[in-house]
């Protein structure tokens, strides 16, 4: 290796540290700063724990914290699934159906409007408090429309080209529907999948204020925010945020997975 | 050889296609549009006909009234003396467009098996006639590559190499090489005269290149637009199959001949031009 690749190696290497450690410098400073604002400015925990406060509650309370990630993301994972199988399900009959587009698509727009938590209490009513039904049911609802609508726009991306093909090799609608529909359309599902995991993870924890049983993350933050622990509030908001990141990253991975499969040029747009 | 002592001995009988009187007419709302008035055209099996004219003439609606891709609004068309629905469900012809339109999540040599495996062809088949049209095509070593890792000239070629897969009679090419730069171009003509002679298809093929149209065919239809229309045909005769090289392309019957071809284009009596299998309006 010359000189001078071997400078652009180490550029190259110097480059990706950077681009990692950057933000994770910019995190610390942060925190270091926020710890610093609460002690040297004596704010009170109400208004802001300091982060070694934060992270000494994480620790303590790790037992429920990991019970109520588990809890949450259940539900999230439950609502993600029902609502998947039910938004594609109902995009591929619109795809085949027009009659069925016509009655589904204002349908799933209002579903869009609606502000689908706030259905939780009534939720609740129907399949007793005692049960996590209601939150699996938000959860899914919430997730039906993105899946639904990147389905269907992934379903009708059949290239004219594609389909004229299909029709002089007189493939059977089976053969048409494996060889090309699919395909076409599989890395739009996966994006709608993506979008809508943190949908579920947010409606999933966000139902749970409205009551139910006190097990997922939810109701834990209300709990700790009501016996004025602001410090344990914000350890279980950061259990939330790891549910979030665990079914984003996931999502995220399985849509790359799909796209590489599908071809390089398989990407939506 | 000439083109009609090609189809006198051409296993499919003498006709690969017939189109006689045929109109297409695309009803819209601001009102109907004759893209093709009162067209009669045959082509003999193991001919390459072109069809050129400029844009609106009609010549790609015909290629896909042949194609069975639309229907004539009056007039018949029978390809292997048979209607083009019957033809194309017993896969007699291959086609290629303007686009290599292959499927991107394919790799190259799973494109060209595609016809193969639609139509019931086992694995250890598919594989030996792929792996042999690839090498025809050039494209040996890019079997496992995806499409889009290609240029726009080599996805072409799995194009035309998925177009002869099932070796048909007839080839139909809607501006096949349209897209592509000239020596890109001219490399994929001498290739496809080749391909022809081996496979002994009847080509139709669309173009609005005059070179192109005369450097591969035995006929060139001339057409008009609006209503789309056959205004000459031009007979070629510059030899067949392994006689077209690129030396034809420096000599002066290649000259006359595209002369010809202009002359009819412009509206011209085209001097010396024969005219067969349609009429002159």
């Amino acid at each position: 290796m010359s000189a001078s690749g071997g400078t652009a190696v180490v550029v190259a290497v110097r480059g990706t540290a950077l681009r990692v450690l950057a933000p994770v410098i910019l995190a610390g400073l942060l925190l270091v700063g926020w710890q610093a604002a609460v002690d040297l400015g004596e704010i009170p925990p109400f208004l802001l724990p300091s982060p070694r406060a934060i992270g000494g509650e994480l620790v303590a309370m790790w037992p429920t914290i990991s019970g109520a990630i588990v809890v949450t993301g259940t539900n999230a994972a439950v609502g993600l699934a029902l609502g998947g199988l039910l938004g594609i399900g109902a995009a591929v009959l619109a795809g085949l159906l027009r009659t069925a587009d016509r009655l589904l698509a204002p349908l799933v727009a209002g579903l869009a409007v609606v502000p689908i938590v706030a259905l939780a209490p009534v939720l609740y009513t129907m399949f007793g408090a005692a049960s996590e039904v209601a939150r699996q049911v938000v959860a899914a609802v919430a997730v039906l429309v993105p899946v639904f609508v990147n389905t269907l726009r992934g379903l009708r991306q059949v290239r004219p080209v594609h389909r004229d093909l299909m029709r002089v090799y007189a493939a059977t609608p089976g053969q048409v529907t494996r060889t090309v529909t699919v395909p076409a359309a599989l890395p739009f599902v996966f994006t709608g999948l993506r979008l809508a995991s943190s949908l579920a993870v947010i409606s999933a924890i966000v139902a749970e204020y409205f009551g139910g049983p006190r097990t997922g993350i939810g109701s834990f933050i209300t709990t700790a925010a009501a016996g004025s622990n602001y410090a344990r509030a914000w350890s279980f908001v950061l259990g939330g945020v790891i549910v979030g990141l665990v079914f984003y990253g996931t999502t995220l991975a399985a849509e790359h997975l799909v796209r590489r499969r599908s071809g390089p040029s398989g990407r939506p747009g | 050889m000439s083109a009609a002592t090609a189809a006198q001995d051409h296993p499919r009988g003498a006709v690969a296609v017939s189109v006689e009187d045929v109109s297409r007419v695309f009803g819209g709302s601001g009102g109907a549009v004759t893209a093709l008035d009162q067209v009669d055209l045959t082509v003999a099996a193991g001919e390459f006909v072109s069809l050129i004219g400029p844009s609106g003439c009609g010549k790609s609606t015909l290629l896909r009234l042949v194609a069975d891709l639309d229907r004539p609004t009056s007039g018949s068309i029978s390809v292997f003396g048979r209607t083009p629905e019957q033809a194309r469900l017993a896969h007699d012809y291959g086609i290629a467009f303007q686009q290599a339109g292959l499927l991107p999540w394919r790799t190259v040599r799973a494109n060209v098996e595609l016809p193969l495996a639609l139509h019931g062809v086992g694995k250890g088949g598919r594989r030996e006639r792929a792996g042999h049209l690839l090498d025809l095509v050039g494209l040996a070593d890019f079997g496992d590559h995806f499409p889009d890792q290609l240029s726009g000239g080599m996805q072409q070629r799995v194009a035309i190499a998925r177009a002869i897969a099932e070796e048909p009679s007839l080839l139909l090419m809607d501006e096949p090489f349209g897209a592509l730069d000239e020596m890109t171009r001219e490399r994929l003509q001498v290739e496809l005269v080749r391909l022809c002679a081996q496979t002994r298809a009847a080509v139709v093929f669309v173009t609005h290149s005059i070179p192109e149209a005369v450097f591969l065919s035995d006929r060139v239809v001339v057409m008009s637009a609006r209503p789309g229309r056959i205004q000459e045909v031009v007979d070629i005769g510059l030899g067949r199959g392994t006689e077209r090289e690129e030396g034809l392309r420096e000599d002066t019957s290649y000259f006359e001949s595209v002369t010809r071809v202009r002359e009819a284009l412009h509206g011209g009596s085209g001097a010396g031009a024969t005219v067969r299998g349609a009429e002159l309006r």
